[in-house]
């Protein structure tokens, strides 16, 4: 089910716009060629891509709420964080957090969660400015 | 070890054992941390005693597996809870209704086995979700569009069974009523297949729904008679527009009039998708809560000082651009007497959707999954956030102007009395043909004193609803056993006829026991307690 049930198309785009009106989506990242790429497209993206939701949501839920979250600490967008080891991932993934349900292991392997974590170290590195 | 109620842990080990001869010793779950897994992440009774949870879990990869499986369970009497993804979360997710079952996870059988271009359909396994058959038809260049719940993470096959809707194209989007053709495993073991399925060579399984005698479809929608392991299902020739459009009046006294056009309208075709029916001006405070329903002399004060209408329809138009700009036009002559009325055009999209339309669009109305719908509750709108998930309660209320309006009255007034928050409330949703559905969104949050409150209140709820002769066409476990009661018309017959079947058909009663309130004979007097 979805809010939009009740709104007109004008009340849909009021509503989303105000969920983190100041923050602009990341758009443009360079993403490892790894085999955690498309486990990542598939099972991570449709909450926590970058890019905009639709219906002027300007960020993905999963990334608004950690965006509200972090305030600016660390990167909204998991693709860009460098501090998810597999570890950390299957803290999450296997218990769940706030609204995000666990994943079980036939849905996603461990195997999966350390492809996942390859992919999130690489393509934060390759997003990282260079600093000399 | 958790055990099934009634079974010693050595029968349950020899059970667990001949199962990973089955699905291989990978796929048999019965350690805590994985068992975690299997839990309603959204239940409203997180954490308490009485959570239902699972005994074991079992993963298998195809038809012949998920056999084996019931073998053996049947043999040793061991319940068991078939789940496809295990994301129908709030209504039970990948948790059983009767704790110690064995959840039989689906998920791995995830084959797309046909799209059919020609006949419009496919056929498909319980495991294959809605992204994976977007990301199918995608890839194949389909020109069929399927009809998606939101969120979509779920299953074809699931949502189905669970009665799930869309948003999409009348006869489409009410999802079991696309469902053309079913495979399953019964509690012997046995595979049967329904309608045309039944004759062997038969070309036409997702074609003609029924077969011949009684349609067995409905035996397997929220029910516990069997594995489902195929599902067929009419999908929707990709359309060459979309228009949405609105139709609004100014007075409180024009609703019924609304209401009972465009019933008309949808009922004779002139649109085909998914209509909304709102309040704009009572939803002024917040546009996914609408207050309560003033009386008429305060309402038309309200929309007189605010200029904003009433009442708002919305129809909604999938085809040829042509066609639906005509029947747009002839929709609104149908309103043109009502004093006051507004007309405008929302919306238009061409399809395929370009890739500009697809950061402005509501995907699910284009047959797209999505999760954007968790903008709500988790950090997006409202004093709920982030709260640990919902659940819906959801009635099904008579379709017309005073439907609407009791229903909110009743639902607003008994909520605020009881205490019952609520994040989203709607009282008319039309997913499913010809009905109106109130849908009222509960935030749920890991805390067992707010919980049974939660509890204690929507058991009054569903009392009330019965009442008023409104019944839920869905519902989390925790009240599966009251919904089914206040549908009890000649001594609780339907509950009867279902527990007759269910005796009939699983007679060791090892399928899903207790969903929708229907218990196998060995639990049914204390109700799986």
């Amino acid at each position: 089910m979805s809010i939009r049930l009740t709104l007109g198309t004008l009340a849909a785009s009021t509503l989303l716009l105000g969920v983190a009106a100041a923050r602009e989506p990341v758009r443009d990242i360079e993403r490892a060629d790894l085999p955690g790429q498309q486990v990542f497209a598939r099972q991570c993206a449709p909450c926590h891509g970058t890019g905009p939701g639709d219906d002027g949501s300007p960020m993905l839920p999963g990334t608004a709420a950690l965006a509200a979250k972090y305030e600016g600490a660390l990167p909204a967008a998991l693709e860009l964080r460098s501090d998810l080891s597999a570890p950390v991932l299957t803290l999450f993934v296997r218990r769940g957090s706030g609204a995000m349900p666990m994943f079980r292991k036939a849905e996603l392997t461990d195997a999966q969660i350390e492809e996942l974590a390859a992919y999130l170290a690489a393509t934060a590195a390759l997003n990282t400015p260079a600093t000399d | 070890m958790a055990t099934p109620p009634n079974m010693s842990a050595a029968d349950f080990a020899d059970g667990l054992s001949a199962m990973r001869s089955a699905v291989g010793a990978d796929w048999v779950f019965d350690q805590p941390a994985d068992l975690n897994t299997y839990r309603d992440f959204y239940s409203v009774l997180w954490g308490e005693p009485e959570e239902k949870v699972a005994s074991a879990a079992v993963a298998p990869a195809n038809v012949e597996e998920v056999q084996q499986v019931v073998r053996i369970a049947n043999e040793r009497r061991i319940p068991i809870y078939p789940i496809s993804t295990g994301r129908n979360l709030g209504y039970g997710g990948s948790a059983p209704v009767l704790s110690g079952s064995v959840v039989l996870d689906l998920k791995r059988m995830n084959r797309v086995i046909e799209v059919n271009e020609d006949n419009c359909s496919c056929l498909v396994e319980p495991g294959v979700s809605f992204f994976d058959m977007y990301r199918h038809l995608q890839e194949s260049g389909s020109k069929l569009m399927m009809s998606v719940p939101d969120p979509g993470w779920g299953s074809l096959v699931g949502n189905a069974l669970d009665s799930g809707g869309g948003y999409t194209v009348q006869g489409y989007r009410g999802h079991f009523e696309a469902v053309c053709g079913i495979e399953a495993v019964m509690a012997d073991g046995e595979l049967f297949r329904t309608g045309m399925g039944a004759l062997p060579g038969s070309e036409t399984w997702q074609q003609y729904r029924m077969g011949i005698g009684p349609c067995m479809d409905g035996l397997f929608r929220q029910s516990t008679l069997g594995v489902v392991t195929k599902m067929g299902f009419w999908m929707f020739p990709r359309p060459e527009a979309w228009l949405s459009a609105s139709v609004s009046v100014m007075r409180y006294e024009d609703l019924e009039e609304l209401v009972r056009i465009a019933n008309e309208l949808e009922y004779g075709n002139i649109f085909n998708g998914m209509p909304g029916f709102s309040s704009p001006v009572l939803t002024q405070g917040n546009p996914i809560v609408m207050a309560m329903v003033p009386d008429a002399a305060e309402m038309n004060r309200m929309v007189e000082e605010s200029g904003i209408p009433a009442w708002s329809f919305s129809p909604n138009f999938y085809g040829p651009e042509k066609v639906i700009r005509a029947q747009w036009e002839y929709v609104q002559s149908r309103f043109a007497h009502i004093p006051g009325v507004r007309f405008a055009e929302q919306s238009f999209v061409d399809l395929p959707i370009s890739a500009e339309d697809m950061e402005r669009i509501h995907k699910p109305r284009f047959g797209i999954p999505s999760l954007e719908i968790f903008n709500v509750g988790s950090r997006g709108y409202g004093d709920f956030n982030p709260s640990d998930g919902h659940i819906w309660f959801s009635a099904v209320i008579p379709r017309s102007g005073k439907g609407i309006i009791d229903a909110n009255r009743v639902m607003r007034r008994e909520c605020e009395r009881l205490g019952l928050d609520l994040f989203m409330f709607a009282p008319a949703v039309t997913c499913w043909t010809r009905s109106f559905v109130l849908f009222a969104a509960v935030p749920v949050y890991k805390d067992p004193a707010r919980n049974q409150h939660l509890r204690e209140a929507v058991r009054e709820i569903i009392d009330i609803c019965a009442e008023h002769g409104w019944g839920e066409y869905r519902c989390p476990p925790a009240f599966m056993d009251d919904v089914m009661g206040a549908y009890s018309f000649g001594d609780h017959k339907l509950r009867r006829v279902n527990e007759a079947i269910k005796d009939a058909l699983d007679p060791n009663g090892i399928l899903s026991a207790g969903r929708y309130g229907v218990w196998p004979k060995h639990l049914r007097e204390g109700r799986g307690a």
